[in-house]
């Protein structure tokens, strides 16, 4: 019951980080796409963001109902990362929103971008500041030192913000390529095919800049990935995949490149789950905080799994005609062209 | 600012911000869905118009609505995670089910508002039914989950910690069926007089208007039912307090002595250091009935409670009347509106009506905003009623103050935004709507 569990808060987390990626991520490559990148942006996120986030919700609720010490140990410890991205979801979503639906393309029209681009780069960088905090292990559980000791040392460093470039960049290539199967029109096209490519390589980079800030940081992270074999299962997958996802990129049907993808971020997180598992938090004095030692009682994982089970029923059936409603482009193109 | 305070702070803040999307939410899409099916059964232009002019509106709120109950998801603990950390597993549950009903409502909702060219008018419609019964669960879910702080139970405390957790009766509550019922319909009245207001509003300025029209009439049959309906409801949650939190019951009638039989105490204004209440109307016996159905039951007063298990009587008092006394005006406004509609149906298009009900445009957000204050602060100084107290649940980092502030300016900043966006959206009515123009223009 408590694998079932853990197994759907990953899934939940891997969903969020590929579709709230794409919706995140396509408000950093807006910054380079130009006025035509603005409109594919808005009429493609429009219909469906609103349901992309709620894989975070899912997550948050399946943290603080299962394991509710985790959920208030983070809460506490990364307060101040939390409350940015907390302003970064609120101003991104709402802003958005507010460009979508508001009439009229003068005055306003810059500012809800300009808002709209800004958090949507704020918000995975702190995403990624707080997950590299739960990593890096200088959460503590006792309060014992000054604020800056327990509230901003344990997110403000090396490790952490490099984690957030990361997430940023990661984020950027999940909506590069998305994007490309939005646009029909060759020259916007080819911009995302060609920004996609570069935040690959930017992924990469920060990857293995990743790795080695973590060394300067006294946390021994290539050691546990080379130590694990289902971690460099997974990052073999992910190279194998890159071919792939170039070769898709030409594929009239996009869905086949977004499944590529998909499962090229799925198996980036698959192999941090398994350097992790089954610590959620590293903490300072070494009384991490796991999903053994952290579960709520059993009656209440059990009520939780009902709650998933009949939540998932109606929600995947509903989310699979969301997105057969709005097709990729192409799909339509085809469809009036027939 | 002390820390435990800009903690509630914040936490009201965002609830009552939250709130206020929250029983859009709830009640737009069934007022949509019912103006589609009018369109569908009738084939008459200014249903369609107004579906589609609503669904433009509940597109902003329903994003503000999305995000900003996110951002109660994280506040839980980042403002009480003492609360959360033994609470969580115990309600869980009606949250995980509200995610659930949430997840629904966002899809359905993307298929609702741009599914209009491309789905078979019924499927569409259906997907409109779906918005409007996915929300209004997700609604009495997190009521649930409320009630269970003012009606703890589904656990036994020992040691400092909860044992013997059983969810499904932390859910079902002995709160959560009148709180939930009494949400509902709140969100349902608040909601239906907004729209008729600001609509009947516009009527006044155009009052040939077939558009304005129809929208105050089915805004107003919603509210009427509602309204009419509300005063019953409260009753019943009244008993309900009566008997599982006299104290808050005390604080929010101004009691402090316990008497036999017990007066009504209307309006006036609390003196905590005499221990009564100023220049209020008392009328005799009558909160006896209200709270036990007896003219001569003993009520119990805020004297035998300890001053610290107190909650604050002045502001738990003053909401309170503020809210009964929008109820009752709202319910009266109902019942003239079913009267004229019966009888009297040239009077609908009165000026004076229509003035009327244009005014009452906030009040019903007001009752809302009032009734959560009655319900939480009347809570204190507990976070969970007689188990937990507020302050030992707040976050020990110090400066809560700044999450405070930073939350007030953005919020502050989206209300002013969505004011000055709902008026663009409505100056624009006339050029996007046929049925919304004049016959001579």
């Amino acid at each position: 019951m408590l694998l079932t569990i853990i197994f759907i808060l990953g899934v939940s987390f891997i969903l969020y980080t590929v579709l709230g990626g794409a919706d995140f991520g396509a408000g950093i490559v807006e910054t380079f796409a130009g006025k035509r990148g603005e409109k594919t942006i808005s009429k493609a996120l429009a219909p469906v963001w609103e349901a992309n986030h709620v894989w975070l919700i899912l997550a948050i609720v399946i943290l603080f109902t299962g394991f509710p010490l985790v959920y208030a140990a983070i809460s506490t410890a990364l307060h101040i990362p939390l409350m940015v991205v907390l302003i970064g979801i609120i101003l991104r979503g709402s802003f958005f929103t507010f460009r979508h639906y508001d009439i009229g393309e003068e005055g306003s029209h810059t500012y809800y971008t300009a808002v709209f681009k800004v958090s949507s780069f704020i918000t995975p960088f702190f995403l990624g500041i707080t997950l590299g905090a739960m990593i890096l292990g200088r959460i503590s559980l006792e309060i014992t030192g000054t604020f800056y000791e327990q509230y901003i040392w344990p997110w403000l460093n090396g490790f952490c913000v490099v984690m957030g470039v990361f997430s940023t960049v990661l984020f950027g290539y999940i909506a590069s390529v998305f994007l490309i199967g939005e646009t029909v029109h060759s020259p916007e096209r080819y911009r995302y095919i060609r920004l996609s490519k570069r935040f690959l390589v930017g992924t990469f980079v920060m990857g293995i800049v990743v790795f080695v800030v973590a060394e300067f940081e006294d946390h021994p992270l290539f050691y546990e990935f080379f130590s694990s074999w289902p971690s460099l299962a997974a990052f073999a997958g992910v190279v194998l995949l890159i071919p792939l996802v170039f070769y898709l990129v030409n594929h009239p049907q996009a869905v086949y490149l977004r499944l590529a993808i998909g499962a090229q971020v799925g198996l980036i997180m698959v192999g941090w789950f398994a350097i992790q598992y089954p610590i959620l938090v590293y903490e300072r004095q070494g009384n991490h905080l796991t999903f053994y030692n952290t579960q709520a009682p059993e009656a209440t994982l059990y009520q939780l799994l009902i709650a998933l089970f009949v939540g998932l029923l109606l929600v995947i059936p509903c989310f699979f005609f969301l997105y057969k409603v709005f097709k990729p482009a192409e799909a339509n193109e085809n469809a009036t062209t027939q | 600012m002390e820390d435990l305070l800009a903690a509630r702070l914040q936490m009201a803040l965002s609830l009552g911000f939250h709130i206020i999307f929250a029983c859009i939410g709830m009640t737009m899409p069934v007022l949509m869905a019912y103006s589609e099916w009018r369109w569908l059964r009738t084939g008459r232009q200014e249903y369609l118009d107004l579906a589609k002019a609503w669904s433009r509106g509940v597109a902003l709120f329903f994003a503000v609505g999305a995000v900003s109950g996110t951002v109660l998801s994280f506040e839980l603990g980042l403002l009480f995670p003492g609360f959360m950390r033994h609470a969580g597993a115990i309600i869980g549950m009606p949250f995980s089910w509200e995610g659930t009903a949430f997840f629904v409502e966002a899809i359905a909702l993307g298929v609702f508002l741009y599914g209009w060219d491309r789905l078979n008018k019924w499927v569409h419609w259906a997907s409109g039914v779906v918005v409007g019964i996915s929300g209004v669960l997700s609604g009495i879910f997190g009521v649930s989950a409320n009630a269970w702080m003012n009606s703890p139970v589904g656990f036994t405390w020992q040691n400092g910690r909860a044992e013997n957790i059983d969810p499904v009766a932390a859910m079902f509550n002995d709160a959560w069926l009148s709180q939930a019922l009494h949400m509902t319909l709140a969100a349902f009245v608040a909601t239906a007089f907004a729209v008729a207001g600001v609509h009947a509003l516009l009527l006044l300025k155009n009052p040939q208007n077939r558009f304005h029209r129809q929208a105050v009439r089915i805004a107003l049959s919603f509210g009427a039912v509602t309204a009419l309906l509300q005063p019953l409801s409260g009753d019943f949650s009244a008993k309900d307090v009566a008997e599982r939190q006299p104290a808050k019951l005390a604080a929010l009638e101004g009691l402090y002595q316990t008497s036999q039989p017990a007066d009504l105490i209307v309006g006036g204004i609390p003196n905590d250091k005499e221990e009564r209440v100023d220049y209020a109307i008392h009328i005799p016996g009558a909160l006896s009935y209200l709270a036990h159905g007896d003219f001569d039951a003993e009520v119990t007063g805020l004297d035998q409670f300890a001053k610290e298990n107190r909650p604050p009587v002045l502001i738990t008092h003053v909401a309170f009347q503020i809210m009964v006394a929008i109820g009752m005006l709202l319910a009266l406004a109902g019942l003239l509106f079913l009267l004229f509609s019966w009888r009297w149906q040239h009077l609908l298009s009165h000026k004076r009506w229509l003035l009327f009900i244009g005014l009452l445009t906030p009040l019903g957000f007001l009752a809302v905003e009032a009734g959560w204050t009655v319900t939480e602060v009347g809570r204190q100084p507990w976070i969970i009623y007689n188990v937990m107290r507020t302050k030992d649940a707040v976050s020990p980092m110090p400066g809560l103050q700044y999450s405070l502030y930073t939350i007030v300016a953005v919020y502050l900043l989206l209300t002013f935004l969505l004011v000055w966006l709902m008026q663009r959206q409505v100056a624009t009515v006339q050029k996007f709507y046929p049925s919304a123009r004049n016959p001579n223009d």
